[in-house]
């Protein structure tokens, strides 16, 4: 059961990650990315992290990507406007993306690293377990986390604000 | 919570790598900066993935916070980034990359 679950949400996401690319719509793109990230978090309840999946969730599929759609309906992108790369150049890109999957593969193959054990303990992925390690053993991270993000916001007010001169 | 687990881990990280190529293999091809970015954004996920994947097989909780960690500055990456891309739009009237050549003369 596990397994064909597992079967099937890699094929959804591997297939709406490869539509993301090759879609001309940017639109488009954008909902088969949220479909690639309901897939990934699909993962992530299979790996017992109800947490995470839930974050990612909330955070790629409702922030993020409602980001992204607003920013190409301001830009007014919904029409297929944007002219490809020459020929060459595109061969090259696949070249260079089947090389670094094959250089993966291979890397892989070749690596006897077997971590595989036959129970694992899937209850570290829960709310409280999480917190405790998050406020304990993280928790200067996290503090520090929220200067990033007070950076960030007044990056975007100043970077946004019309330029008046 | 004991289970027994079906998938090996070798599947789960050989899916973060093909995620992952997909992710270099979309920045390479396209010219649209905003897809660019969401290939980007696919990178960063499988490589979030990967993480949870090996946190649950070796029973480390470690791993799932820095997967949080991941999510919170890929959040202020984005809106830092479009912020940029906007800008851009605005004075140039475009968010094409091969428009954006102005550092090579």
């Amino acid at each position: 059961m596990t397994v064909y679950l597992f079967y099937l949400l890699s094929f959804i996401a591997i297939l709406c990650g490869l539509m993301v690319v090759v879609s001309k719509n940017p639109v488009n793109s954008v909902l088969f990315l949220i479909m690639t990230f309901f897939a990934i978090a699909g993962h992530y309840l299979l790996l017992g992290a109800q947490f995470l999946a839930a974050v990612h969730i909330i955070v790629y599929a409702g922030a993020i990507m409602v980001l992204f759609l607003y920013v190409i309906m301001m830009m007014n992108f919904n029409k297929n406007s944007e002219p490809s790369k020459t020929a060459i150049s595109q061969i090259i890109a696949t070249i260079a993306g089947g090389i670094l999957l094959i250089t993966l593969v291979g890397a892989l193959r070749v690596s006897d690293a077997e971590i595989v054990s036959g129970t694992i303990d899937k209850s570290i992925g829960t709310v409280g377990n999480l917190g405790k390690v998050l406020f304990g053993k993280f928790l200067l991270p996290f503090e520090v986390s929220s200067l990033l993000f007070l950076a960030g916001m007044t990056g975007v007010v100043l970077l946004g604000k019309k330029n008046e001169s | 919570m004991q289970t027994l687990q079906t998938v090996p881990i070798n599947m789960y990280i050989l899916l973060s790598a093909v995620l992952f190529s997909i992710g270099v293999f979309g920045v390479l091809l396209r010219r649209n900066a905003i897809i660019i970015f969401m290939c980007i954004e696919l990178m960063l996920n499988a490589v979030n993935l990967l993480l949870v994947a090996f946190s649950t097989y070796l029973g480390d909780a470690d791993g799932q916070v820095f997967v949080f960690f991941i999510m919170a500055v890929a959040a202020a990456e984005v809106a830092v980034g479009l912020a940029i891309l906007t800008m851009i739009y605005r004075n140039t009237g475009s968010v094409d990359i091969e428009v954006l050549n102005k550092l090579k003369n």
